[in-house]
Parts: C-alpha cells; structure tokens; sequence
C-alpha cells in the first residue's frame, strides 16, 4: 500500500498572534511552529496503515524551507521519505492544493491522508479540494477507519452524530482528532529521521484565487463584571442574563 | 449577476444554517442588484423546499432524485456546480456545516472558483464581496476578496441570523443525471447522538474543565447545559485526559463556537480555548481562580466554586425558566 500524508507546518496552538506591518498576514517573529496537530493524526494513521498492510508512507509538504522541520518530525515518526515542493509564495488553498495534486498524480498513492484543516488558516478545502483535482473520493472529518477488501469504512462527525462513510480505494481522508493518538518520535526515529532524505522540487506556479485584504485582531472584550464570589451570587447573575444580556 | 445559494437539508430537514445563510445571500444580492435562486438537493425533499421563501428566496431549485437518498458528496457535489453552470451563478454560497465544508471545495473546483470558507462577514465593496473570516481559531480575523470569475463562500453557522418573513418562493425542479461513478463514496447509515446540540450549533453551550476535578462531576455541567437547553462543551485538557468525549472539545484544535451564551465552568482559558470560543456573544465564567484568563473575556464571573456555584445556578435557572 502506497500512502502519502500531506503536512502543514503552523504555528504552537500557545501562539499569541500578532498582525505584520503590512497588515495581511501575522508577524512570524518569535512564534514557534510545529506539525499541524490534525496532520500529525494523518501521519500517525500512515503508519498504522504500513504497519497492518506494508508498503511505504511518504510525507509531502508544500512551502519555504522551514517546513523541513515539520518534514523531519514525521521522518522521526516514522514515514520512509519526505518531499518539499518549494514556494516562497503566499499560496491560497487551491493554490496548494493544486501544487499537492501535481505531485501526488505522479506518486499514484493508494490512500491519501491530510489533517482536517491546519490551524493556521482553518479553511478545511486542502484535502477535499486535492481530492476532487484528482478525481478521487474523500472522507472529511475521520474518527474512525477500517480498510477491508479494497473497501475503507470511515465515520466522519457530523452535527450531533456520526455518519458512516464507504468508499473505495484509492481516496482520501481527512483525519479529526479521536481518530488515533499519534505517537511521540523515540530517540533512534530522531536519529534514524537525520539520515532520511527530503527530496526537494519547485511547487508549480498557479494563480492565488482568495487575497487577503486586511488582517485585524477581533474587537476587544470589555472586562467583564465580577458578580460575586460565591454561591449568593448566583440570584443576580441569573438577572443580569435575563435582564442585561436578554438571552434567557 | 446572478447569486446561488445551497440549502442543506438532512433527512428531509432544512438546517437552521441553511436559512442563515439563504437570508445572507439575500442581503448580498440585494447590495449588488442581482438575482438569487437557492437551491435543495435530496431525494423526496421537494416539499420542504417552499419554506426557504419566509428566508428570502423567491425562487428555488429543487434537484430531487431517489439516487440521493444516501448522501453522497460527489454526486451532491455535482448536483450544485450543473446547476450553477447552467444558471449562470458567479457567487456561490453554502453553509459552512460539515456537509457544506465537504461539498464547497469540490464545487469550486468543478467550477474553477477561488473559494472562501467558514465566513462570518460578508460586505459590498466597489460592487464585489468582502469576506471576513476568522483564521488561527478566531485569535485574527482576516478580510478576503475572491478574484476569480466564480467565487464560492461558506457561511460559518450560527452567526448570521435568521430572521423568518412572510416572503414565499416559487419551487421548480431541475434534472441532473448521474453515473455509478458519481457514488464512489456513498453515507451507509448515521449514528445520531441523542439528545443535546452540537457545540457549533448550540445557542447557549456550558463547557467544563480541568477545574471540574473528574469525569463524574461532568453531571453538573450536563445538568445546567439541559435546563438551557444546550450543549455540552470541554476544555483540551479534560478531552485528552479522556473525562469526555472529542466532539465536545472547544478550542483551537477542537471547534469554534459562536453562541449566544457560553458559560465556562472550572476552565482558566488557555489561548488556545480563548480562541474558540470568545466569539460567543455573553461568556458566564465560574472558576475559583480570580486571576484565570478567562474573566478577561467574560461578561460575568463569579469567582467561586464551580461544586457550589454551578448546581445552584442549575437550580436559579429551574426556577426562573419555570422548570422548577
């Protein structure tokens, strides 16, 4: 089985953001990044896919150089191989995509894998939209697979419940937290990672269809009212939200 | 100009964000002099297509085939980018539930758009769309142009209102043939949770964390969140402790929630769960820690415990709501 994970590189979910001066994108000084939490779930369910029906597991990232790290995070994970395509760029998710899905027609996977969304720009269309590029089904929001005769049973969360998905292979999946606990890179994975090549090419140039405009922070709480430090204040606050807030 | 607009409906339901974002795409179409036609995919579903006209449609295509009773998203996929082509739609909008964040990227493909997602603005500007949408869980907000010739937004829910009129809409239907290969992955059943409402769409949601002390506490928050009316939320660090479910976490990697009342008990707001849920419109915190980051987003706190506070404003609330 032939399995590629697409992987993100974004800033630590600890991250207080602060807007660059040109207003379009965040300041990258001082944030630390790491390998989008949904796709480290992707790469984990590459290996446990390697690991049932063998094969090989290959890692593609798409951006600058510094995306080498989240590469060699998931070498360390333990996917056989790694490739960077190389954009400096500012890309849209259909312009990554479409750079995905050039490579990605080449390496013919069995089973493509991507995080449910990045959680950087959090549009969730990377996978799906790879997926329709390639004409191949696709499975959002992944909590559960079961790879049985060529056919993958998945269920996806939905609002308020889950729905049971069947498609046929080669697919994608998009893989939601719950879906495995990825494991943590041991001693000899970070080593071996090292050795491991990461193939580099240039992503494909393609038009960016969504341009940012104004990045701005969202307008400020007030600080709030302290309405006791006790139970007793649990009268006036029920008040408040019938009378103040209205929203009882 | 002419604007379409996908409502979603699940067993034969049209969704609340389906309404919100039809009245959306109204606002929109009235702003740049177009015309809207909203359209339902499904199969049997033509009859409750007429209710979208109390939203602002006053036209409404209906694709109705038996071949759609199990949801597809390559078929459905389909289904919305024919009729768009045929229409001549250049914006589209869809719910930024899960099946419209399913459904958008394929659309946009097949019609070689630029596409926008989870939108929680939407303005006019030199006779083109701004849309501003939340990024890095809502700790920015960012405002986007789509530049291509068809441009697609998904409307994130619960944030855009619904307001019902008394508009009707005249119901058509349109045909859309499909192949075995429109039905490569098909939905076999669904497991409906019973009871509560999900976190994203839940109007008033009470969310419990590490303060709560176990899993066997979490009564407490169910207890208040079911007088509400609402959902049960959770803190990252009680999710990966495995005192509650994945579905239930709210936060940068969990869900982003706009709803009219979030009441974080026992939660002292990590970034990462300020960002998910400080869009909401009234934040109640209860934590016994005066210094928790979460009063710095709440509208009201009381600084106590949760074991004391929280059943008495379970009780508060029996009595004011009449439940008591």
């Amino acid at each position: 089985m032939r399995i590629a994970v697409c992987v993100n590189h974004v800033p630590d979910t600890e991250t207080k953001i602060k807007i660059a001066a040109d207003k379009r994108a965040i300041d990258p000084a001082g944030v630390n990044y790491m390998l989008s939490p949904y796709d480290e779930i992707a790469v984990e369910q590459g290996l446990r896919l390697r690991e049932k029906f063998g094969g090989e597991v290959i890692a593609l990232g798409l951006g600058g150089e510094q995306h080498k790290e989240t590469l060699r995070k998931a070498l360390a994970m333990g996917v056989d191989r790694a490739v960077l395509l190389k954009d400096e760029a500012e890309r849209d998710s259909f312009a990554v995509a479409q750079g995905l899905a050039e490579e990605l027609t080449a390496l013919h996977p069995d089973v493509l894998l991507f995080g449910r969304q990045s959680i950087d720009y959090d549009s969730a269309q990377v996978g799906t939209l790879v997926a329709e590029m390639l004409g191949l089904p696709s499975v959002a929001v992944v909590v559960k697979m079961e790879v049985e005769d060529g056919k993958v049973i998945c269920e996806r969360e939905i609002e308020g419940g889950h729905e049971v998905v069947e498609t046929q292979l080669p697919a994608v999946f998009l893989t939601q937290k719950g879906l495995n606990e990825p494991r943590y890179p041991s001693l000899k994975g970070i080593m071996a990672a090292k050795k491991k090549p990461i193939e580099e090419k240039p992503a494909i140039a393609v038009d960016v269809r969504v341009e940012a405009i104004v990045m701005h922070k969202p307008p400020a709480k007030g600080s709030g009212k302290i309405v006791g430090t006790d139970k007793s204040a649990v009268p006036e606050l029920v008040k408040l939200l019938h009378d103040e807030a209205k929203v009882l | 100009m002419h604007i379409l607009a996908f409502a979603e409906q699940r067993e034969k339901q049209l969704k609340k964000s389906s309404f919100e974002t039809v009245q959306a795409a109204k606002g929109i179409t009235h702003q740049l002099g177009a015309r809207l036609t909203v359209l339902v995919v499904g199969s049997d579903i033509e009859g409750v297509a007429a209710a979208l006209g109390r939203y602002g449609a006053d036209r409404v295509l209906v694709v109705d085939s038996p071949q759609l009773e199990r949801h597809s998203s390559t078929a459905y996929a389909k289904a919305i980018a024919e009729v768009a082509a045929r229409e001549e739609a250049t914006v589209l909008f869809l719910p930024a539930s899960q099946m419209g964040k399913d459904l958008a990227p394929r659309v946009a493909v097949k019609l070689n758009a630029g596409l926008a997602s989870d939108c929680v603005a939407l303005h006019v500007k030199d006779g083109e769309v701004v849309a501003t949408r939340p990024v890095y869980a809502g700790k920015a907000l960012l405002d986007v142009r789509v530049t291509s010739p068809v441009k697609v937004f998904t409307l994130r829910p619960n944030v855009f209102t619904a307001t019902p009129t008394d508009g009707a809409a005249q119901v058509e239907k349109v045909a859309v043939e499909f192949s075995d290969s429109d039905f490569a992955s098909v939905v076999r059943e669904m497991k409906v949770a019973a009871g509560r409402p999900d976190v994203t769409e839940a109007d008033i949601i009470v969310s419990g964390g590490r303060g709560m002390k176990g899993p066997e506490n979490f009564h407490l928050i169910e207890e208040l969140a079911d007088v509400l009316g609402g959902g049960v939320g959770a803190s990252r660090a009680v999710v990966d402790a495995g005192w509650r479910p994945h579905d239930e976490q709210v936060g940068q990697t969990g869900k982003t929630v706009s709803p009219t009342l979030y009441i974080a008990c026992g939660i002292s707001g990590a970034v990462q769960h300020l960002a998910g849920m400080s869009s909401s419109k009234y934040i109640v915190a209860i934590n016994k820690d005066k210094d928790a980051p979460i009063f710095q987003v709440a509208d009201y706190g009381i600084v106590g415990d949760v074991f004391e506070v929280v059943p008495a404003l379970t009780e508060e609330l029996k009595k004011a709501l009449g439940k008591g």
